[in-house]
């Protein structure tokens, strides 16, 4: 009995706590555990139970194996030993995923990071649109993914000149471009798009912490004469400290696992410019015949997942000092 | 329509800006402009897509295809709307999106309710165990399980049948969202325990317990889960397209949409889009204050 469930009891003993009754006691017949409310508590928990193994917990122990199998759907599977990881390290497009996520991940805190945070800013000054204006912002986040990708692809990013940005820029004698048939401009117009669909969900966690900065902090900031933007510098920002560590973790922790844009943009072409880690994923997979590749397809998945994992767990431990205000 | 409620004195102070800043006359022009700046912004980004969306979707492809800017130059095309729901059988993908949605809402409230109940309330002795393994998973993304879901769909353990093509291969592993449960349970955890005390001494069970008190007072989590149930599945793509890709006629709208593009004309493809992405925007617009409440919910818990 560790110290946590200890103090459980008591506070539940203190407290007349009838429903749940003790169950610490040194091993129950059963139908002193049906009468405790054990049967109960198991019944009540069973959907959970049988959902997350299901679908949760075993397919996490089903990726580990799979990724040191040979496997297709057909045979049964056999041991592979490292081979697996051998194979995809050694697979030239493993570095471009790699590399294209990275920058996927870089460009789209380079537009997603510090836009939201203004927008959230300048939103909580405006007293009387506050709600409407957050409504604007959070709005894009509610349009279907695929809905948003195909709108920006045939009508936004239309290559001829009829397409809407080609249109504008035609305005003043530019263009027409191809976004997305460049391997230059493919990425970048990828992650404009990404950025319009997800920023919304930081600008509302923006606005929630900035409703709870204390207001007193800026009246003693003024009142020691500091302007707009040594508050800002000074207050608004060491107040939303923890908030931007975790969007910032968050923020990487979903660019990296970007698949929905590459795939229906642009297949990660042209010339693979914008193949990423997942979409690698999907092409060992699904690419040729179904299940050639599980093997490798599943210990791609297994490195980014470890990968993902242990940037969390270092993150959070090495920023543990600073956001906690 | 405010999502967040404002006191008089906030009009005051408690913002960035005190009284006397706002009646500096440069900072006054500054925050002006920038305000002004903002809106433009906001409804271009926000509603602008949308509103171009609506208008593709009621314009005649020619229109839309030559003069991309231009409204109505040649009237409305509402026939566009009519022949995306019959003729390219929109209503179809539509109603298995309502349904899909609808049995994945159905799977995570049932789970996550029960789930946290007894992990909150009943508190059981291997709870504590549990509820780590939640937390465990919030570090595994969904997404790179799709190999071992997918292969144990087609080949399940102990039964031989595949459930790919059918919607139970959608519905149930939707319920495994370990996100649902720790905020539900995190909500039962502030109840007050003594109501569960007085119905018991009333003589109510634990199914009592749970079903007219509990549920009864987690009416606003409840709603939280639930919006952002039957949102994430109306979005899915991906796991859909897997495990339906031999089906068509029961695939949802985020799985036609890109297979019914190259054979659809483009104003008839946004009427679609636009019929896609009505449901989610007409529950936003209804539901505002919880959609927002619960996506700051979700970055302060992440946390």
């Amino acid at each position: 009995m560790d110290a946590v469930s200890a103090a459980a009891r008591e506070v539940a003993v203190e407290h007349g706590n009838l429903v749940a009754r003790p169950r610490w006691r040194d091993r129950l017949s059963p139908v002193q555990w049906v009468r405790s409310g054990g049967l109960a508590a198991l019944l009540f928990a069973l959907p959970m139970l049988l959902i997350f193994t299901a679908f949760s917990w075993y397919p996490i122990v089903r990726l580990v194996v799979l990724s040191f199998q040979h496997t297709n759907l057909v045979d049964p599977p056999t041991w592979a030993g490292l081979d697996n990881f051998r194979e995809v390290i050694h697979d030239p497009l493993f570095a471009t995923a790699v590399k294209n996520t990275a920058y996927f991940a870089g460009l789209a805190l380079l537009f997603g990071y510090p836009i939201p945070l203004v927008m959230a800013v300048l939103i909580s000054e405006s007293r009387r649109f506050r709600g409407l204006y957050s409504a604007l912002a959070y709005l894009p986040v509610v349009i279907p993914p695929v809905v948003g990708v195909l709108l920006w692809k045939y009508v936004f990013y239309e290559p001829s000149s009829v397409g809407l940005f080609n249109t504008v820029l035609g305005w003043i004698h530019l263009g027409p471009y191809g976004w997305l048939q460049s391997p230059g401009t493919a990425m970048p117009a990828l992650v404009v798009e990404a950025t319009w669909a997800n920023a919304g969900t930081t600008v509302i966690i923006y606005l929630a912490a900035l409703l709870v900065v204390d207001s007193d902090l800026y009246d003693a900031a003024s009142v020691d004469g500091a302007g707009l933007w040594r508050k800002i510098w000074h207050v608004t920002l060491p107040q939303l400290r923890g908030v931007l560590l975790v969007t910032l973790m968050l923020q990487i922790i979903a660019t990296a696992q970007v698949f929905l844009e590459p795939y229906l943009f642009t297949s990660g072409g042209p010339a693979n410019s914008t193949l990423t880690v997942l979409l690698l994923v999907y092409q060992y997979a699904f690419g040729n015949s179904v299940g050639v590749g599980f093997g490798q397809a599943a210990a791609l998945s297994l490195m980014l997942a470890a990968f993902l994992a242990v940037f969390a767990l270092v993150f959070l431990r090495a920023t543990r000092s600073w956001s906690t205000a | 329509m405010s999502a967040f409620p404002r006191s008089k004195q906030e009009e005051v102070t408690g913002g960035l800006l005190t009284r006397n800043e706002w009646d500096r006359r440069h900072i006054k022009w500054l925050f002006g402009s920038s305000q002004v700046l903002l809106f433009v912004i906001l409804v271009l980004i926000g509603l602008g897509p949308i509103i171009w969306l609506a208008k593709g979707a009621i314009t005649p492809t020619i229109d839309t295809l030559r003069n991309p800017l231009t409204l109505f130059p040649h009237g409305a095309a509402w026939s566009n709307l009519s022949e995306a729901w019959s003729s390219v059988h929109v209503g179809r993908y539509f109603r298995n999106t309502v349904v899909l949605a609808f049995g994945s809402w159905l799977c995570q409230i049932v789970v996550a309710a029960t789930g946290a109940y007894a992990l909150s309330v009943l508190r059981p002795a291997w709870g504590r165990f549990v509820y780590w393994l939640l937390l465990g998973t919030l570090f595994v993304p969904t997404i790179v399980l799709i190999i071992p879901l997918y292969i144990e769909i087609v080949h399940p353990p102990f039964i031989d049948h595949s459930f790919a093509e059918s919607y139970w291969a959608i519905w149930l592993p939707a319920g495994a969202t370990a996100f649902n449960v720790v905020i539900m349970k995190r909500f039962f955890d502030n109840l007050p325990r003594e109501l569960f005390e007085a119905a018991h001494i009333d003589g109510a069970g634990p199914v009592r317990v749970f079903w007219s008190i509990v549920l009864p007072l987690s009416k606003p989590i409840l709603g939280v889960v639930s919006i952002f149930a039957i949102l994430s599945e109306w979005k899915n793509f991906l796991w859909p397209f897997l495990v339906l890709s031999n089906s068509p006629d029961r695939q949802p709208l985020s799985v036609r949409l890109p297979a019914i593009q190259a054979q659809t004309q483009l104003g008839v493809l946004l009427a679609s889009m636009l019929i896609a992405a009505l449901v989610p925007i007409l529950g936003f617009l209804i539901f505002q204050r919880t959609f927002l409440r619960g996506s700051g919910l979700g970055g302060a818990l992440k946390g």
